[in-house]
């Protein structure tokens, strides 16, 4: 077992070592943040900017008031002349409402230079609904008072009381964590599962594997591999979740909330008419309030605990796969044509959290697809909020009787393909290996 | 007393018989050849001793006890295949090999640079292997395969890969090795390289050994005799038991005659005989080599 540990630590920090791993570990968690950042703020310092809109209203109906989105300018006709001193002005856009019936209001036209956005063409849309709608309801007899009051802006608290004592969950954020971590394993599946696959090609192809195998068991240093790759792994994920946490938190300082946070506000209030603006503006603070309650009532013990329990689990399952293809081929251009069965149920694990999981985490089929081994890493990672306490436990179970099985078939292969050179290989041979005495 | 005694060891793989009822003994402090063509199953019989594959039938034994995964630390290998980590430095290879033989840090480390500059690589130590020239790196392997102190080294096609000089090198120091009281096993096709170093040999041919024992003995049971005789002045012989193979002219009146004796004379008795005869220059007997023994052997067994 001291010769594992050997192995286990050659492999962990032969890579950790490496300035590719140190640049990837300490650059993604700052490039992330600071994508997301830059993009809410370029989208932010977009909006900002007023649009002028000329509006030719025939109606003489529709009473638009500017914002700082939008400065309407009330022209007159015809239609002709608008359009021409629009073109020669630098106005944004020349809003045509044709003498219109409020029930049915068709033909409006707006002419501009530039393409609008679909979210500029949605927010103008909103407020001439709204206008219309208020008009409406004056029509209908409605005071302006009343119609005010018709505008409320609720937000639902969600309380989860199955484990016995009341917990307020936020079901977004949790799911949102969860889904983040099944991806995060999907994606380490792929990145680290290669690397095995790389790492035993390398023993096999510089031949260092016979000397290696001729001190430990085959088995051993397959397990040694993989153990080691694993624990890079989990401290990539650990100072990766350090360092994005702490860039949030001083992104946040510096802005006061997230840039995504405060772009999906500024849209959202983009369709409301200005009367619901202010009631959103007091409900926003308790909304705040409440998600870092929430974020604070996050069961953190059990999302680390089942995810470091998947990754692994996860890993070894397809990680002993992965070194037995490495084991069978010579070079990396050989193992493509045993990619394939490995990394299909990696893909379809990922597809089903998004598809299935996503729209109902409690649906039959998603509770009995996340005990299956060969997707539960994934999948169960995504419903971890939502699952009983019972399916964790059956899942866990299938997990480590799927790693079992998997690593000890591909310790079989593995035995006989790190010998093997310049044999064609194919799934007969492999199988013949796999059942071979000795 | 013998260090390594393997028993009636059959291997087959699938349809394929590597080795058929093997038995060999390697003496203590013995240079031994275990020689055979390419696919002889020297290899698989290599592997089993390094417990890399198992037989199917027979036993091994080392120092008189079964072969366990202790035996790992007193077993030096050196594969026909040579390699190393590419990407890992020097010094880091050789501790980490000479750890995994079951060296503590501590020793591995000590004993890692002691064989660096015994080679003359210190210069190396921090560098890559990658970065390494191959003869520093077939050094380097050299030094991984005995740093641990093994009392069995077994060496595998090793003067193949190596070049003259450190061929020489590496076999100076097997010599040596072999005074502090290592058991070296050679393993090679290519039999003149291994003949004066060894003083055993065990030959395998199609997955059968053929013919084991001292050099010496084999030797003299294949022995012919046949003298090489260098002479001045041509003679000819007429006497029971004895025929002139052959007769060459050196340069003016010097000959060299080849003579073929029946078991039933002596040299001396020949050499008798020829004095009134000729002027003897010089007399000896032919040996034959390993490696027509060999080939007598093989074709022997391939009449049958």
């Amino acid at each position: 077992m001291n010769k594992v540990f050997l192995i286990v630590q050659r492999e962990f920090l032969s890579r950790v070592t490496k300035k590719s791993f140190l640049l990837v570990t300490f650059l993604v968690p700052l490039i992330f943040p600071s994508v997301g950042f830059l993009v809410g703020y370029l989208a932010l310092n977009d909006d900002v900017e007023q649009k002028v809109i000329r509006v030719y209203d025939e109606s003489k109906s529709i009473q638009l008031e500017s914002n700082e989105r939008f400065s309407f300018e009330a022209v007159e006709g015809p239609l002709d002349s608008a359009k021409s001193r629009f073109n020669s002005s630098e106005d944004f856009g020349l809003l045509h409402v044709p003498d219109i019936n409020m029930f049915e209001p068709k033909g409006m036209v707006l002419y501009t230079m530039d393409n609008p956005s679909l979210t500029m063409k949605n927010g103008l849309e909103n407020r001439i609904e709204s206008v219309i709608k208020a008009n409406k309801l004056i029509s209908m007899s409605l005071s302006k008072e009343k119609l005010d009051s018709l505008n409320t802006s609720v937000s639902i608290k969600t309380i989860n009381i199955s484990e016995g004592e009341e917990k307020e969950t936020n079901s977004g954020l949790s799911a949102g964590i969860g889904m983040v971590a099944g991806f995060l394993i999907y994606f380490f599946l792929f990145a680290y599962g290669g690397q095995v696959m790389q790492g035993v090609i390398e023993e096999k192809s510089s031949k260092i594997v016979e000397v290696i195998v001729s001190t430990v068991k085959p088995f051993q240093l397959m397990m040694g591999k993989v153990l080691g790759i694993v624990s890079v792994g989990i401290l990539q994920i650990m100072i990766w979740v350090v360092l994005i946490g702490a860039v949030m938190v001083g992104a946040r300082a510096f802005v006061g909330t997230s840039p995504q946070e405060k772009m999906m506000t500024e849209v959202q209030t983009e369709m409301l008419d200005d009367a619901t603006q202010e009631k959103i503006e007091s409900s926003k603070e308790e909304k705040m309030a409440q998600v870092m309650d929430e974020i604070e009532g996050l069961p953190f013990t059990k999302i680390i605990v089942s995810f470091i329990f998947y990754f692994i689990g996860g890993f070894l399952l397809y990680g002993a796969l992965f070194a037995a293809v490495g084991s069978a081929v010579d070079t990396p251009a050989d193992a493509q044509q045993f990619m394939v069965p490995i990394m299909l149920p990696i893909i379809m694990a990922l597809f089903i959290l998004m598809v299935v999981v996503q729209k109902d985490p409690n649906s039959a089929s998603s509770v009995w697809l996340s005990m299956v081994p060969f997707f539960s890493p994934i999948i169960m990672m995504g419903r971890m909020e939502y699952a009983e306490t019972w399916e964790i436990i059956v899942s866990m179970l299938c997990l480590v009787g799927g790693f079992a099985f998997t690593i000890w078939m591909a310790g079989r292969i593995y035995r006989v393909g790190i010998l093997m050179h310049g044999s064609k290989v194919n799934y007969k041979v492999l199988w013949k290996w796999m059942t071979m005495k000795g | 007393m013998n260090i390594l005694e393997a028993q009636n060891i059959s291997k087959s793989y699938a349809g394929h018989t590597a080795l058929n009822d093997v038995s060999i003994s390697i003496p203590n402090q013995s240079i031994f050849g275990l020689l055979g063509p390419n696919g002889a199953g020297k290899t698989t019989l290599i592997r089993i001793i390094n417990q890399i594959i198992e037989p199917d039938q027979g036993s091994i034994t080392i120092n008189g006890e079964a072969l366990n995964q202790n035996h790992i630390g007193l077993i030096g290998y050196l594969p026909e295949e040579r390699g190393l980590y590419k990407k890992m430095k020097v010094g880091e290879q050789l501790i980490y090999l000479a750890q995994l033989r079951g060296l503590p840090t501590k020793e591995a480390k000590e004993k890692s640079k002691f064989w660096i500059k015994k080679l003359g690589l210190s210069d190396w130590w921090g560098k890559k292997v990658e970065d390494l020239s191959k003869g520093m790196a077939q050094k380097v392997q050299f030094a991984s395969t005995v740093l641990h102190e093994p009392e069995l080294i077994i060496l595998d096609e090793p003067f193949s890969g190596f070049d003259p000089v450190n061929a020489n090198l590496i076999k100076d120091e097997i010599l040596e090795l072999r005074d502090k009281g290592c058991t070296i096993i050679f393993s090679t096709h290519r039999m003149e390289s291994v003949e004066q170093l060894c003083d055993h040999v065990a030959m395998i041919n199609q997955s059968e050994k053929i013919l084991d024992g001292k050099k010496s003995e084999v030797k003299a049971a294949f022995k012919k005799n046949v003298f090489l005789l260098k002479h001045k002045g041509s003679f000819s012989l007429e006497e029971n038991g004895v025929t002139i193979e052959s007769q060459e002219i050196l340069e003016d009146d010097y000959y060299e005659t080849k003579l073929k004796m029946d078991g039933a004379h002596a040299p001396n008795e020949l050499i008798q005989k020829l004095l009134s005869k000729t002027e003897i220059h010089g007399f000896i007997e032919e040996e034959p080599s390993i490696n027509d023994i060999f080939i007598e052997k093989v074709e022997g067994g391939n009449h049958e």
